[in-house]
């Protein structure tokens, strides 16, 4: 009888794995700065759905008198008060009293709901942008390398061929094309769908789009490249030899592997996505007010760096800190999947 | 052994691989014949070993069998029937009866699927049986190629080359082929495990009945496996008999010269033996010598054997070769 | 190599026509014209009709779009709508050298600082060193011009009140087209927005020349090198550094793309006179040629910049050959 049970443990022992999955988790859990940028991305994941809790005031509430207030200052908004009793810890309603934790705007909207609120955009901007050329640059890059032939060179010519126009500067034209038809209204139902979609995301449909369309040529690329090495593969041959179509071999054999390598570049590709919505807020294109991104406040607050530091610094060491924290993940993430360098470091 | 009734029969069965070139549309500029013009049988329960130098052509016969490679012209009749007319459904349910092993244990397995996925995967494609009888005929599989079942939730990367090696051969075995390729199956296996495989495809040889076209470049290992011999040079079968007509009594030159590069394992017989050594490199393929591609090499050309390519003849009794000088 | 790059120039050529065709049909599309009200001043109808005669908006637009590529071949821009005493090419003989004396002192700055920088973190590679280098590299990286501008600003030219904030050193014309003068005032101009663009740049060029150099230094030709005696010196600079130094050629491409995007940014905070600006701020306006011509010149600098780096890369690396 115990000789069964030793047998059964060993038999048990014999029939754990681990996948290249969890191997590749255990090697991130390693990396302690790379854990810690996970989860300080995770924690800006929670504050930006319970933006409300954690924002003491509404970011789009305007209060002149209060305008450029330092932060940590505190301001009466009844008058009832004295502006000197007023500390940071007060409870703003029940004293009256308003205090700015880091400092109101020119308008005397409170920075760090705006701040808070900015997490919103920014975040969506890294998961929209990721997703759409994630998507884009998956098909495109698998039909690509896997028809082959005239197919291929066709579609590669035509990334090439992208890759040579300045998207920056077309995207700009393109952003002021749509906010210009989008004000003026529009007879198209089509046109008319694309102004309420980007009336619900804020303003930002377009940058989402624009962003897509820049990245997804790299995604393409990497996808492409993926397919092709996988489909010389003898597992795929093995597949074929088997009686598989092509939609078993692309979904059950290459998509499974070219996946991973694309969501790497993608969790590494998340800092330029949110760089360049900052950019074009900054730039006066983007969100429509009052909704708070953090290019877009840089933006105003610009203006008065001079006197008011904290209007440029504070959205700028939200930007920076969350982009480190992006950067220390991506990076993590592509040291534990590749199993080249797994074990040097 | 053999009954002598052809499972499989070659015919005429040509492979070039086209080398385009373009910037937006390809144009072909030439290609590389892998294989050209080749005919031979194999018969039900035997063992064809094919031998050749590394880029001869012998994998690519092997794929075009198979329709992995879609044959330039020729023919391969799988028990009467045509594979190379065979429509996508017919060729499915064939591919149920023709299997193939491939070389690289390492590539040859999907990375991301389980052992037991793996070896289930010819059952869901075919959709043989429920998930249930799928997981059983796997542990049967596995035990089948002396595998512990219980590895079956584990992946490829935790195991041993011949370990894979066996779960490639259970793969291959699960729609009960009659027919299999084996791809040079040991050639990336460390020695003391390549006996091991090739006494597993023996029983289980005996035990189904199973045929066997064998690619090696390890003339003794090919020796010991196979009931017949054919060896390949430059996309041609040079040579074509019984193993021990082939090793006793070798009949082309280069086959000859094959043989002669085997040590003997007597000192007395080795520093005696005379050998045949081969001068230059193996041609390109994608652009062959005329009249017998081996000329540029044998060491007993004549002038007719740059002019006419040599005719594919019985020699001997089951004996088959292509050289002009045999008589 | 002369066959590869001619190829190449063909093969640029409709990509600049259709670039040109998508960024005429786009500026003409949007809604209202040049000289729509502005404010309170409104133009008198009879004088838009005939300006817009004047410059050739009331015929059909394929043949303003000939006559635009017409000119462009002769080397004219075309007019400006809203400034009728300057050309298009006045806008860009005054903008284009300040974008490319930035662009160029930028990447310059990332390779002087992140080709040292990256030698040192792989040489010692797992030491203090090499985590501080590459920690400062990636948190350089994850700061972006936007961030930086501001910050530099306010500190060397706010609180020291060490540097100008704002402005260009010097004018065009400039000898040759580009080069500025080599006065201090030049220099304190420019050292913020250089380095507000090129730290990002030379964090990014650190980390791929320690990564490059990692990859090379476990080599074997390098650890044969070693066997065979020579001095670690000679193994680093005769063996490994220009192998190493090949994949950091692939960033250039990018890199330019890079400087594109951040002159945008780089030029609006710093208020420089570069063409990044005058595009942002013509967007409110409908300066039909500026707008196309600006995007060409862009274009034609990436193009010409990919086909420098793929000539580089064909050079640094023998095993590459274009034919």
């Amino acid at each position: 009888m115990t000789t069964d049970k030793k047998i059964e443990k060993k038999n048990n022992r014999i029939g754990e794995s681990r996948s290249p999955l969890q191997d590749a988790m255990r090697e991130f859990r390693r990396n302690k700065i790379a854990v810690g940028g996970m989860i300080f991305v995770i924690f800006v994941i929670f504050v930006a759905v319970f933006a409300p809790v954690f924002s003491p005031y509404d970011f789009a509430q305007q209060n002149l008198r209060n305008n450029r207030a330092k932060p940590m200052e505190g301001y009466d908004i009844t008058e009832s008060y004295a502006a000197e009793k007023c500390h940071w810890y007060d409870t703003p309603m029940e004293w009256g009293c308003t205090t700015f934790i880091a400092g109101s705007d020119a308008l005397g909207r409170d920075l760090w709901s705006r701040i808070i609120y900015g997490t919103r955009i920014s975040l969506s901007i890294a998961l929209a942008a990721s997703s759409v050329s994630l998507v884009i640059g998956l098909i495109y890059g698998t039909v690509s390398g896997y028809a082959g032939g005239n197919v291929d060179n066709l579609m590669m010519r035509l990334v090439d061929f992208l890759y040579g126009i300045p998207l920056l500067p077309i995207i700009i034209l393109m952003t002021v094309y749509f906010n210009a038809v989008s004000r003026q209204g529009s007879d198209s139902p089509i046109v008319t769908a694309l102004i309420k979609l980007d009336n619900s995301a804020g303003g930002l449909l377009f940058v989402f789009i624009a962003i897509g369309a820049l990245n997804w040529l790299g995604m393409a690329r990497l996808a492409r490249g993926q397919v092709l090495s996988y489909k010389e593969k003898e597992f795929v041959e093995a597949a074929r030899a088997l009686g598989a179509g092509n939609g078993h071999v692309i979904f059950k054999h290459l998509i499974p592997n070219v996946l991973g390598p694309l969501l790497i570049a993608e969790s590494m590709a998340i800092p330029g996505y949110i760089f360049l919505e900052a950019a074009l807020s900054f730039i006066g294109l983007g969100v429509s007010p009052p909704t708070p991104s953090w290019g877009a406040m840089i933006n105003e607050g610009y203006s008065g760096l001079r006197s008011n530091p904290h209007l440029v610094m504070f959205p700028g060491i939200a930007l920076s800190t969350l982009t480190l924290a992006f950067n220390f993940m991506g990076d993590g993430l592509r040291d534990a999947f590749d199993t080249r360098l797994r074990g040097r470091n | 052994m053999s009954d002598k009734k052809p499972l499989l029969r070659l015919e005429n069965l040509t492979k070039h691989f086209p080398i385009t070139k373009g910037v937006i549309v390809q144009k072909q500029v030439g290609a590389v014949q892998a294989v050209d013009n080749i005919s031979f049988e194999i018969y039900r329960g035997e063992t064809l070993g094919l031998v050749g130098e590394s880029g001869c052509g012998k994998s690519t016969t092997g794929r075009a069998i198979l329709q992995l490679h879609e044959p330039t012209s020729g023919k391969v009749f799988y028990d009467g029937v045509d594979l190379t007319e065979a429509s996508n459904a017919e060729m499915r349910e064939m591919r149920r009866n023709i299997q193939i092993i491939f070389q690289d244990p390492y590539a040859s397995l999907n990375p991301r699927m389980t052992v037991g996925s793996i070896i289930a995967e010819p059952l869901e494609i075919h959709n043989i049986g429920t998930a249930a009888e799928r997981q059983e005929r796997v542990k049967e599989l596995l035990e089948l190629v002396s595998l512990n079942p219980f590895f079956i939730n584990r992946y490829p990367h935790e195991f041993s080359g011949g370990q894979r090696q066996r779960i490639g051969v259970a793969r291959a075995l699960a729609l009960q082929p009659d027919f299999i390729v084996c791809d040079e199956p040991i050639s990336a296996l460390d020695v003391s495990i390549q006996a091991q495989v090739v006494n597993l495809l023996e029983e289980l040889q005996d035990e189904f009945g199973l045929t066997y076209l064998f690619i090696a470049h390890d003339l003794s290992m090919v020796r010991h496996i196979s009931d017949r011999v054919a060896v390949m040079y430059l996309g041609k079968i040079v040579e074509l008999a019984p193993r021990d007509a082939v090793y006793e009594n070798p009949l082309h030159p280069y086959t000859q010269a094959l043989l002669s590069a085997v040590p003997v394992p007597d000192p007395v017989v080795e520093r005696k033996r005379k050998r045949v050594i081969l001068e230059g490199d193996v041609p390109s393929p994608s652009n062959p010598p005329s009249g017998c591609r081996f000329h540029t090499r044998c060491p007993i050309a004549e002038d007719i054997c740059s002019q006419e390519p040599p005719i594919w003849r019985e020699a001997e009794e089951e004996h088959w070769v292509a050289c002009h000088l045999v008589k | 190599m002369t066959k590869y790059i001619i190829r190449r120039l063909l093969m640029a050529i409709p990509v600049i026509f259709l670039m040109i065709l998508a960024t005429f049909v786009l500026v003409q599309a949007m809604p209202g014209g040049p000289f729509d009200a502005v404010g309170q001043r409104s133009m008198p109808e009879h004088i838009r009709i005939l300006l817009e005669k004047r410059y050739g908006l009331d015929k059909p637009l394929y043949e303003q779009f000939f006559s635009y590529l017409g000119n462009l071949l002769q080397g004219d821009f075309g007019p400006m709508l809203r400034m009728p005493s300057q050309t298009v090419n006045d806008i860009v003989a005054q903008t284009f050298p300040v974008s490319i004396q930035l662009g160029l002192m930028s990447v310059a700055v990332g390779f002087i600082i992140g080709i040292p920088l990256g030698i040192i973190a792989a040489l010692n590679h797992n030491t203090a060193v090499d985590y501080i280098t590459t920690f400062l590299a990636v948190v350089s990286v994850s700061i972006p011009t936007l961030v930086l501008g501001p910050l530099l600003i306010y500190t060397f030219g706010v609180k020291y009140d060490l540097l100008p904030i704002a402005f260009w050193g010097a004018d065009p014309p400039f000898t040759l087209g580009f080069l500025p003068p080599l006065t201090k005032k030049f220099f304190l101009h420019a050292t913020m927005p250089v380095f507000s663009m090129g730290t990002g740049m030379a964090a990014g060029i650190t980390r791929l020349t320690r990564a490059g150099l990692l990859d090379v230094l476990s080599a074997d030709y390098v650890r044969t090198a070693r066997a065979k005696g020579l001095r670690e010196r000679v193994v680093i600079v005769r063996h490994a550094l220009k192998n190493s130094l090949i994949p950091v050629a692939t960033i250039i491409g990018p890199l330019l793309a890079g400087a594109v995007t951040g002159s945008f940014i780089t030029e609006q905070i710093f208020a420089l006179n570069g063409m990044g600006r005058r595009f942002v701020a013509s967007i409110g306006q409908r300066e039909y040629f500026l707008q196309t011509s600006l995007v060409l010149i862009y274009g034609l600098l990436l193009i010409f910049g990919n086909i420098f780096v793929d000539v580089l890369y064909a050079w640094l690396d023998p095993r590459i050959r274009y034919d």
